[in-house]
């Protein structure tokens, strides 16, 4: 294949020289961010949205894994999940992110985020307010000299003559001319890949990240736990799912629904919404409850109050949206413990990331995500910071993105039905939540040809650029979801196969994947987990 | 979805066209005037509500049907006092900033 040359000035583009370059401007990419600068880094980043509402934080809050400094206490705290994670987690890396959390919420306190006091007064530390939150990550990003590029999606990322990262290219949508920035080292940061499911605002979450370091070669790790569905009013966006735990599910006739719940009923909702419309109602909530819930999460109840329904008195449908890998564990392999990946130079963090050295194959929004956003964020930001102090770029500098912007062989690109395609193969319950190897295996065949339609399609337009490279994202990650599912022949965390209905003990190892014209996934070596054995 | 820009309190400073993270709203060029932003992308919206806690004139109004569009009385909103009232419930409007501080998550997640 011929190599795409950068002609940045020849199209008015803007081209800047940094150390540093993040993608993404959400929790992990703003930490990222100012974890570099304050390393002494020159740092760029460019958010596909704008820095401070983009994402699944922002328009959300959640509460965050937040431990005092108590051995004892920390070790419960990780030892208290590592069961609904199929024992993946790993207890080291918890008492890390555990302990870089913690002193990231003293950092936030001291830049003046309000946390409120609890019922003795003290500092509660243990939720963030999404919108508060993200206005002063992007304030302290500013601070720190970073220069944000809003509205500039990447593209591709470059490479140098030797192979190593050198930065990225994107558009400025606002704009309509593009941007390219070299770099010594890259951090994605990118979010997970939700698919245009609607849930709260995971629209920006299409996967681009993993695809741009798939094409540098980057492995993925646990991507068969990405079948995450958050539970929402029918009408509505607001995937919040805590308040559930006070709900009752019934169903059209008002029935309660045996076995239905957010928390450990999740599938049982899912059985019923494949059949007909599925109720809910917070009945469960004590009056004296009601207004600490509101005062927790106002977004909450925005739908409900709008729409007219008291859900505490009053029966609502609700649907379940696919949160994908936002909600899973699965995202870029990380080999270090500063979050490097496998291709030098490519740091991962967030949801981009695997969270399974935390939480195996399990996890919610926010919580565990939260913690691992601010720890892998700094993590991620200082090694980048580190590496671009020894890079040294090369002159002949690479775009490396394939498809949707090279030339293919006269086929039009058509990013919404390609987007259709993938939804129809992720978001059904029964094919997703619900895993078989006889319907992963017949979803992988439409998928792969999809993806090999994509391959002879011609370069998108500048007006389809963004969502064509989001439609080809969407399919890569759908065929590591369902390639890494099929070689997990167990259940195990929050995937599930009908097939393998229970855990297999000889299982317990991380399932890698990679690649794009051919994926692969295979089981990486058995880990020793005591806890596993006791429970075996 | 976003259904409202209100002609009467926009004063076209389009910090809605910069913080919505889907890019929905267009700038309306006009000499001599700072007209309204449009709903140009009406579709990509995400029903996040953040481009109202962000307009200073409460001038916005997303309604809570996330998958098709609805039509809006603003009169009614107005009557109803639902325009600005998220600003206000998270403290971010003149005079609401004590809200900032109220967050009882605590007493809904017991510690670890």
């Amino acid at each position: 294949m011929e190599p795409f040359r950068i002609h940045a000035a020849a199209r008015g583009a803007i081209e800047i020289e940094a150390d540093v370059l993040v993608l993404g401007g959400g929790p992990a990419g703003t930490w990222a961010a100012v974890a570099a600068a304050n390393a002494g880094a020159r740092v760029v980043l460019a958010d596909k949205g704008f820095c401070g509402t983009s994402g699944a934080t922002a328009p959300s809050g959640n509460s965050i894994w937040y431990v005092p400094p108590d051995t004892d206490r920390r070790q419960a705290a990780a030892a208290s999940r590592e069961a609904l994670g199929g024992y993946l987690a790993d207890r080291r890396w918890s008492m890390r992110v555990l302990d870089k959390t913690y002193t990231g919420l003293d950092y936030l306190a001291e830049r003046g985020y309000p946390f409120p006091q609890d019922d003795g007064g003290a500092s509660a530390r243990g939720s963030l307010q999404g919108p508060e939150y993200m206005r002063l990550m992007r304030k302290l990003v500013k601070g720190a000299r970073v220069r944000i590029l809003d509205h500039s999606p990447a593209l591709e990322l470059l490479v140098d003559g030797g192979g190593a990262v050198a930065g990225a290219r994107g558009v400025r949508r606002q704009k309509g001319d593009d941007w390219v920035v070299k770099a010594g080292a890259v951090v994605i940061a990118t979010g997970g890949c939700a698919f245009l499911s609607g849930a709260l605002g995971c629209n920006v979450l299409t996967g681009d990240g993993l695809l741009m370091a798939a094409e540098l070669g980057a492995e993925l790790s646990g991507m068969e736990f990405s079948n995450a569905y958050g539970i929402s009013p029918a009408f509505a966006s607001v995937t919040k799912t805590l308040l559930y735990k006070w709900a009752t599910f019934t169903d059209p006739e008002g029935q309660p629904i045996p076995g239905a719940a957010s928390q450990g009923g999740r599938s049982v909702i899912a059985k019923w919404l494949a059949k007909g419309p599925v109720y809910a109602q917070l009945d469960k909530a004590d009056p004296a409850l009601r207004l600490s819930m509101r005062e927790a999460q106002p977004n909450f109840f925005l739908p409900f109050d709008r729409a007219g329904i008291d859900p505490f008195e009053q029966r609502f449908p609700i649907t379940l949206r696919l949160e994908g890998t936002v909600r899973g564990t699965g995202g870029l392999r990380i080999v270090g413990d500063d979050c490097a990946t496998t291709v030098p130079g490519l740091y991962a963090a967030g949801d981009a990331a695997t969270r399974e050295l935390i939480c195996g194959g399990f996890t919610g929004g926010g919580s565990h995500n939260a913690a691992w956003a601010i720890s892998s964020g700094q993590w991620a930001g200082a090694g980048a910071a580190a590496f671009a102090r020894r890079a040294r770029l090369g002159a002949d500098i690479i775009g490396a993105g394939r498809v949707a912007l090279r030339e293919g062989r006269a086929r039009a690109n058509d990013p919404a039905a390609t987007i259709r395609a993938v939804q129809e193969e992720v978001f059904p319950y029964e094919r997703n939540y619900f895993r078989s190897g006889p319907k992963l295996d017949a979803s992988l065949a439409r998928l792969d040809r999809l993806w090999s339609d994509l391959r002879m399609a011609d370069a998108a337009s500048l007006e389809n650029v963004i969502r064509a490279r989001e439609a080809a994202a969407m399919t890569a990650v759908a065929r590591w979801m369902y390639r890494s599912a099929g070689v997990r022949t167990e259940s195990r965390g929050m995937h599930r196969r009908e097939d393998y209905p229970t855990v297999d003990p000889s299982q317990l190892h991380h399932v890698y994947s990679c690649g794009l014209d051919d994926v692969w996934a295979a089981s990486a070596a058995p880990l020793v987990r005591q806890q596993a054995e006791v429970a075996a | 979805m976003i259904e409202l820009i209100s002609t009467e309190r926009c004063t076209g400073c389009n910090i809605c066209v910069s913080i919505c993270p889907t890019n929905v709203f267009d700038i309306v060029v006009s000499a001599g005037t700072k007209p309204p932003p449009v709903i140009a992308r009406g579709a990509d919206c995400q029903t996040c509500f953040m481009c109202e806690l962000y307009c200073p004139e409460d001038a916005l109004y997303v309604a809570p049907d996330a998958d098709a569009s609805v039509a809006v009385d603003e009169s009614a909103l107005t009557e109803a006092g639902v325009l600005g009232s998220y600003r206000s419930m998270i403290g971010w409007a003149p005079g609401t900033t004590a809200h900032r501080k109220v967050d009882s998550t605590f007493r809904l997640i017991k510690g670890f």
